[in-house]
């Protein structure tokens, strides 16, 4: 205001010292309060991956509280060896194999050895003219390819049919060392509260052994309703016929698609629908895929996909065919997106001169243009697959089968896949599925984590070369 | 072999002609038959749920009236709903969006106006893991981690199935979506900007939050929105963490705090159902088989709805620098 005093103004918009030092104390005080929490907030996202891996692996190993049907002592013991000095792991393979003879039915015996021989030169549980007839049938069982089991098939196999351990209690990995008493307190607990469940077990008989459940073992043995053998072969054998179908389909359709709209798409109104539709796709819900497979390659395409017109004979459509298209129909978006920013990172001084020596369009796309940008569609690639191998819900609407403990062998099998058993592993109330559950999430993470470090390590050597 | 008689033989006009090259005319082609498959997606989707949800309201047991006005969902009762599974679904979103908008816009401020590099090349990465993690592995950790830890801080009243546990851990998915999408918009304010914000005496946080922010403002929202459609969408937490039974309620009696809206309480989703009903041994033709496809369109139309939504708030509100 004009008509204010000088005096007066210099108090209204100027701070005494006194008040300016306080003002700019309380800004400082606030800037760092805030500064403060942003990092707080953006501590709580790594605490949480923190604790998400943290919860996977203490819960992939830990004590656990089995009951033995046979002690292996009593085993040991009843055929002569001294227990105290002798385990079931220094016998040897001859040894093992009278064991088992011993304990399990001729007819389990005979689907045993049907399965994969004992030995080289002798049969154990067939004669050997019934053995010959199996062989020279239409359908002979694997056993007949003459691969002969090797000891330590034996001793698991002791391990599973004649020790028979059940797992009655498990703990995580971090209970499991700072706290074992508590557990076993726990477990003891529990057989006074309800005997029942164990009968005709007590507590006595309950032995306490550490055990990882995710091992070589977990990943090499088929899927099993019991939590104490199953592993997850099937389904990560499934996972991999999946990504290569997936593969398979996406990229050839995914960069060709890219190819065609960076280099040759004039900018006309069926050329801009492409472009918004593939990003319109991108943010399409997975499971609405699933859906899009299950009405489209379940069913209305169930002769190709269940493999009836080749003469392959699925029952339906569920096949690893119709699953490995629906993730290849979710991942070619991602493809195309990854692919189109890959070519057009490449510059345009390569198309020019490819241009101004004669070669024609494609010549230039495919002898110039496509070289430099295969680092970086292969990045892109990579990143889209192994977003692929984790998705779920897809699966699950396809028909991923419930318990399947046969593998793969060809792109017309029932499957399951990794997520698809982490999923019912998850879904079972019983502790002991909670751990290969984990376990199952643990190798899935590991899967993914090399492949993302594969993507990592070519987008590094790709802009080294660049610069 | 070609010499010079005859290139003489062809006549000026053919050889000034476009040479024709059948193989590049093919490839093109071809290359475009790529590019046009993406159509012949979309027009399935559309077909494939348009058709099933047609034969589901033209459902004798079914009327569309009461499936867009109906709280109940019970299909053995054969009453129709859909508001008991979208109130699970928003639940869960807005749950979601509680932990996921502050987190994850605070993680964008702070790399992208605080963080120094070497700051920058911890958190960067971790961000990136936690978007490759499968979201199954994250139902397993709502289930065996975040439930219990609910139930050991609130008590009981905390089911084995609620919406808080599966809310929070989606929220915890779809923070690297906002913090990235967030931290490119602010990426995108042009320098100067700041500098004259400076210029003029403002702190950083006064330049990050009055000068940055609101010069961002659309990228973030349009953030928020895609993140929203993530979490809308999203199928596997959910179906592990949130229950299979739909949270059916009368507005009249039920609540509002008490059951309608608590956290507590497990409520099936829109995905929810989709994905259980789809597990067991479906047959097609039933009126659960396209029940799922009725439901799958209203969470497409959702879904394509807020993307779009997205891309319009970038379109008109953004501010062209330079």
């Amino acid at each position: 205001m004009t008509t204010t005093a000088p005096e007066k103004q210099t108090r209204d918009y100027f701070p005494t010292e006194d008040e300016y030092q306080k003002l700019l104390g309380r800004r400082t005080r606030f800037g760092h309060t805030v500064r403060l929490t942003l990092l707080l907030m953006l501590t709580i996202a790594v605490v949480g991956l923190g604790i998400l891996l943290y919860t996977i692996i203490d819960d992939s190993f830990g004590l656990v509280a089995v009951i033995n049907e046979n002690e292996p002592e009593d085993i040991l013991a009843a055929y002569g060896y001294d227990p105290a000095t002798t385990t079931l792991n220094d016998l040897n393979k001859e040894q093992l194999v009278e064991v088992l003879a011993g304990s399990v039915s001729s007819g389990v015996g005979r689907r045993l050895e049907r399965d994969q021989r004992f030995f080289e030169d002798r049969l154990v549980f067939e004669t050997q003219e019934k053995w010959d007839e199996v062989c020279a049938s239409d359908d002979p069982p694997a056993g007949c390819d003459g691969g002969v089991r090797s000891k330590g098939n034996v001793v698991d196999l002791v391990q599973e049919r004649v020790i028979r351990p059940d797992i009655v209690a498990a703990s995580g990995l971090t209970g499991s060392i700072l706290n074992p008493d508590r557990f076993k307190e726990k477990v003891q607990q529990d057989f006074v509260d309800n005997p029942d469940n164990y009968e005709p077990f007590t507590y006595e008989d309950v032995r306490y052994t550490w055990r990882a459940w995710f091992s070589w073992k977990f990943i090499t043995s088929p899927a099993s309703d019991r939590p104490e053998i199953a592993g997850v072969r099937t389904a990560v054998l499934g996972s991999i016929w999946l990504v290569i179908i997936t593969v398979l389909f996406a990229v050839p359709v995914g960069v060709g698609a890219a190819i065609y709209l960076e280099e040759f798409a004039r900018p006309n109104r069926i050329n801009d629908l492409i472009q918004t539709n593939i990003n319109n796709l991108a943010g399409v819900p997975s499971i609405i895929y699933g859906m899009l497979g299950l009405a489209v390659l379940v069913r209305i395409l169930e002769p190709i996909t269940s493999g009836s017109l080749f003469g392959e004979g699925a029952p339906n459509g569920r096949t690893i065919l119709s699953a490995g298209l629906t993730l290849g129909l979710l991942t070619l978006p991602v493809v195309i997106i990854s692919s189109q920013e890959a070519i057009r990172a490449v510059p345009n001084s390569l198309r020019q001169a490819g241009m101004g020596l004669g070669a024609t369009k494609w010549q230039t796309v495919r002898s110039q243009v496509l070289p430099v940008a295969i680092p970086g569609i292969l990045t892109g690639t990579i990143l889209a697959v192994a977003r692929a191998i984790g998705e779920t819900a897809p699966l699950i609407l396809v028909g991923a089968a419930g318990f399947i403990t046969v593998s793969p062998s060809g792109p017309f099998s029932q499957f399951t896949a990794l997520p698809i058993q982490i999923f019912q592993w998850t879904s079972l109330p019983q502790e002991e599925w909670r751990h290969l559950a984990a376990a199952a999430s643990l190798v899935l993470l590991v899967l993914l984590l090399t492949l993302n470090a594969a993507a990592v390590l070519l987008r590094n050597r790709y802009s080294r070369r660049l610069t | 072999m070609a010499t010079g008689s005859d290139i003489q033989d062809v006549s000026m006009e053919e050889q000034l002609e476009r040479k024709r090259r059948p193989l590049d005319t093919f490839i093109v082609g071809s290359l475009f038959i790529a590019g046009a498959i993406s159509i012949a997606i979309t027009l399935g989707i559309l077909w494939e749920l348009g058709s099933e949800s047609l034969l589901f309201f033209t459902d004798e047991v079914v009327s569309i009236g009461s499936f867009f006005t109906s709280t109940e969902w019970s299909p053995q009762a054969g009453s129709f709903g859909i508001w008991p599974l979208i109130l699970g679904t928003l639940l869960i979103t807005f749950i979601a969006l509680l932990v996921a908008v502050p987190v994850g816009l605070s993680a964008a401020i702070y790399l992208s106006e605080y963080a120094s590099a070497r700051v920058r090349n911890f958190f960067k990465p971790v961000l990136e893991i936690l978007v490759g993690i499968p979201t199954v592995v994250f139902g397993f950790f709502a289930l065996t981690f975040m439930t219990p830890l609910l139930r050991s801080i609130f008590g009981s009243t905390v089911g084995f199935f609620n919406v808080l546990s599966a809310g929070m851990v989606v929220g915890l998915l779809i923070v690297p979506l906002i913090s990235s999408l967030a931290e490119d918009a602010m990426a995108a304010v042009p320098n100067s900007l700041r500098q004259a914000s400076y210029g003029l005496g403002a702190s950083r946080l006064e330049t990050s939050l009055r000068v940055v922010v609101p010069a961002a403002l659309s990228g973030i929202a349009a953030g928020i929105v895609v993140a929203m459609s993530r979490a809308v969408g999203e199928t596997m937490v959910v179906t592990l963490a949130a229950g299979a039974s739909p949270r059916n309620f009368s507005l009249g009696e039920d609540s509002l705090f008490g059951y309608i809206l608590s956290p507590f309480e497990g409520a099936q989703t829109m995905t929810g159902y989709i994905a259980i009903t789809a597990s067991g041994d479906i047959s097609y033709d039933t009126i659960d088989y396209n029940s799922i496809f009725a439901i799958g369109l209203t969470l497409f139309l959702m879904t394509l709805g807020l993307n779009s939504l997205s891309r319009r708030i970038v379109k008109r509100f953004r501010q062209e620098y330079e």
